[in-house]
């Protein structure tokens, strides 16, 4: 295995709508310009490209290709692209340096989800025949999961709203963040349901956003970081697609990746999780006591673009190493309903 | 530099997904049609509903399959208080993963009531069929809280169900890039704006929000004549749903004089077989009253009789 670590990330504003463009070129470019230009390096002196989005969001095919042109593609560059968290991307750009084909890679991703009716257009996410021609809703969804677990004593509408409260509060110090500071947990309480047992606190906004990572191999790494953040473990796993087949309180795939990327001796964790009984079911899941610092950057909760989202987390997080706040972190991603999919990637400064 | 407020627009897309079933799903859309629900069997006895093609702990196919009841009870819920477009229901209800009689997993649908106050984990729930079952999902309107009252009667002696269309509708707020949107404006006054890189000075129409040599946008604006060059064309033999002329007739590449990147538009006004790469061509506009924001006010490009451009001039743009 080759050591990759980040070296570098830029994220944009986390806000509620932009004008721009469902591509993206306009949040990309000055990300692209900025990450480079920090590192003191020029796109010719990136390997791989990799990008992750979804043309759901844009309402028209191939919408991520106009973003290719935020990179320069031009002569031709090494890329490719997922319709994933651009966190998967990262995934993606990692293995394509493990091949030693490449030394140094870009990822990106981006969403505008003001576009449309983000909680709508998510249920085409869902398995096509039984699920998502009843339009099921991801607010709806997750309800199911967080009514469970309120049924089931893992958790509560009180412990929930705590989870809002520090999300908000952490994102007081976090420039980029769409929501930040709040009411305490009872005035957040008092407030009517969006859709019970769901209160407007407990869902992620609806955020316009994009984030760089940039990755680089031993060797290069040290060129380019001060201290960089080595990524130790990275895995991920999927649950069943099957909504019902699914134990929704748990989250399988999650303590699979995380057993493979071997979490152990963690300081801190940014989970991504776009409601708050998620972050509950996260954190039992993976086991992380009181002394794990939680989502100090307040999370999915505080702004949450889509397809960058997961993102952000592991460049938040690589973020805690080179300021040297942290030694070693762990950075979640999830996508599908419901924590279906998720990604664990473990960072260390050495 | 003036500021642009980018032109924007709503798109409605809808299509309709017609999606063949395979032999599992097959089974469970047949079983709707005619009002039975049926489950798959899993290799630890587990009675999937709806049923899985393959068993989520071992991989095998899942082929034995069973009826089970069209009744049961919610093992979670979530309150839509106000339904979306598409839902099972118009007015708000609550939506339910419900384990009916026999199975062992949840089947998420909805179910009709009047408030959250009449919806609890645990209360027995029973399914309204619909009048004309067709093999969907949506056969199951959605389900009631459980009465003495028998549910519909279920239909036998029905051919298989094979295939399935799900509509799908989505609308979104379609934005242009501050570059396109001049570029809209100045077709809607008649006039091609286009911007150079402010790198390597290229001339894009249109402009871009990137250029892709540089991966910056284009700034400096650049009028633009309404004439150009026949870069490359094909000519279009072939009928298809939706043609406007009658073919044959042209699609090339005009690279406008000044331009550095050509697009795609029809050649008119001539024989298919005279146009040929370095033809001279000009824009023919719609009348001015009927200029709208795109390229659809020049209805097309026609010879302009000057002698053709030489190979050089545009061999760097094919």
């Amino acid at each position: 295995m080759r050591d990759v670590a980040v070296v570098g990330f830029a994220q944009s504003r986390q806000v509620r709508r932009t004008t721009g463009t469902t591509n993206g070129v306009e949040m990309l470019v000055p990300l692209i310009t900025g990450a480079l230009g920090e590192l003191g390096i020029a796109k010719g002196d990136i390997g791989f490209w990799c990008s992750g989005s979804s043309d759901y969001l844009a309402g028209r095919a191939f919408s991520f290709v106009s973003a290719v042109d935020a990179t320069g593609p031009v002569p031709p560059i090494n890329e490719s692209h997922v319709e994933m968290d651009a966190a998967w991307a990262l995934y993606e750009a990692w293995i394509k340096i493990q091949t030693g084909d490449v030394d140094t890679a870009l990822i990106y991703g981006f969403g505008k989800s003001s576009a449309g009716n983000l909680r709508r257009t998510l249920a085409l996410q869902l398995d096509p025949y039984v699920l998502a021609p009843l339009w099921p809703d991801s607010i709806a969804i997750a309800g199911l999961q967080a009514q469970l677990g309120i049924d089931q004593g893992k958790w509560s509408e009180q412990a929930m709203a705590e989870v809002a409260v520090r999300s908000r509060r952490d994102a007081e110090t976090n420039p980029n963040a769409q929501l930040s500071g709040s009411k305490d947990v009872d005035s957040l309480l008092a407030e009517p349901y969006l859709a019970q047992p769901l209160r407007r606190h407990d869902c992620a906004p609806v955020t316009d956003g994009a984030a760089v990572v940039v990755l680089a191999a031993e060797g290069r790494a040290r060129d380019l970081a001060e201290r960089p953040a080595w990524i130790s473990g990275i895995a991920h796993a999927v649950d069943s697609a099957h909504l019902g087949a699914r134990d929704l309180t748990t989250s399988p795939s999650t303590v699979i990746a995380a057993q493979r990327a071997g979490i152990d001796g963690v300081e801190l964790a940014e989970l991504y999780t776009p409601f708050t009984h998620q972050e509950l079911l996260l954190r039992s899941e993976l086991g992380l006591g009181d002394g794990v610092r939680i989502t100090p950057s307040g999370g999915a909760l505080a702004g949450n673009p889509m397809f960058a989202g997961g993102l952000v987390r592991i460049g938040e997080a690589a973020r805690q190493i080179s300021d040297g706040a942290a030694g070693r972190v762990l950075a979640h991603a999830t996508s599908g309903p419901a924590l279906q999919q998720n990604l664990v990637c473990v960072m260390e400064g050495r | 530099m003036t500021v642009v407020e980018p032109l924007s627009a709503p798109i409605e897309l809808h299509f309709d997904y017609t999606r063949s079933l395979g032999p599992t799903l097959s089974r469970f859309m047949t079983g709707l049609a005619g009002r039975t629900v049926v489950g798959g069997r899993g290799s630890d006895g587990t009675v999937y509903v709806p049923p899985l093609e393959y068993d989520p702990a071992t991989g095998a196919a899942i082929t034995e399959f069973v009826d089970v009841a069209d009744r049961g009870e919610v093992l979670s819920w979530s309150w839509a208080a106000e339904p979306l477009p598409g839902q099972p229901l118009e007015r708000p209800f609550a939506w339910v993963l419900v384990k009916l009689d026999g199975a062992d997993t949840g089947l998420l649908h909805a179910l009709d009531v009047p408030s959250p106050d009449a919806v609890r984990t645990g209360m027995r729930v029973q399914a309204r069929w619909a009048a004309e079952p067709a093999g969907h999902i949506r056969d199951i309107v959605c389900f009631d809280p459980e009465t003495d009252a028998a549910t519909a009667e279920p239909i036998s002696g029905l051919d298989a169900v094979s295939m399935m269309t799900t509509p799908v509708f989505l609308g979104v707020q379609h934005s242009a890039s501050v570059q396109e949107t001049r570029y809209l404006q100045g077709l809607r006054e008649g006039r091609l704006l286009g911007q150079r890189c402010p790198q390597c000075r290229k001339v894009y129409i249109p402009p871009r929000g990137a250029c892709p040599v540089d991966g910056v946008p284009t700034e400096e604006e650049v009028e633009l004549p309404d004439r150009g060059t026949v870069t490359t064309f094909c000519i279009v033999n072939v009928p298809f749903l939706g043609q406007r002329i009658p073919p044959p007739y042209v699609a090339a590449y005009v690279l406008l004089d000044g331009a550095d990147i050509a697009f795609l538009h029809l050649i008119l006004d001539c024989a298919a077989e005279d146009v040929r790469m370095g033809m001279r061509v000009e824009a023919a506009w719609k009348p001015r009253e009927e200029w709208e924001f795109g390229l659809q006010n020049i209805t097309h490009f026609r010879p302009t009789g000057e002698p053709d451009a030489e190979y050089d001039t545009f061999k760097e743009h094919l």
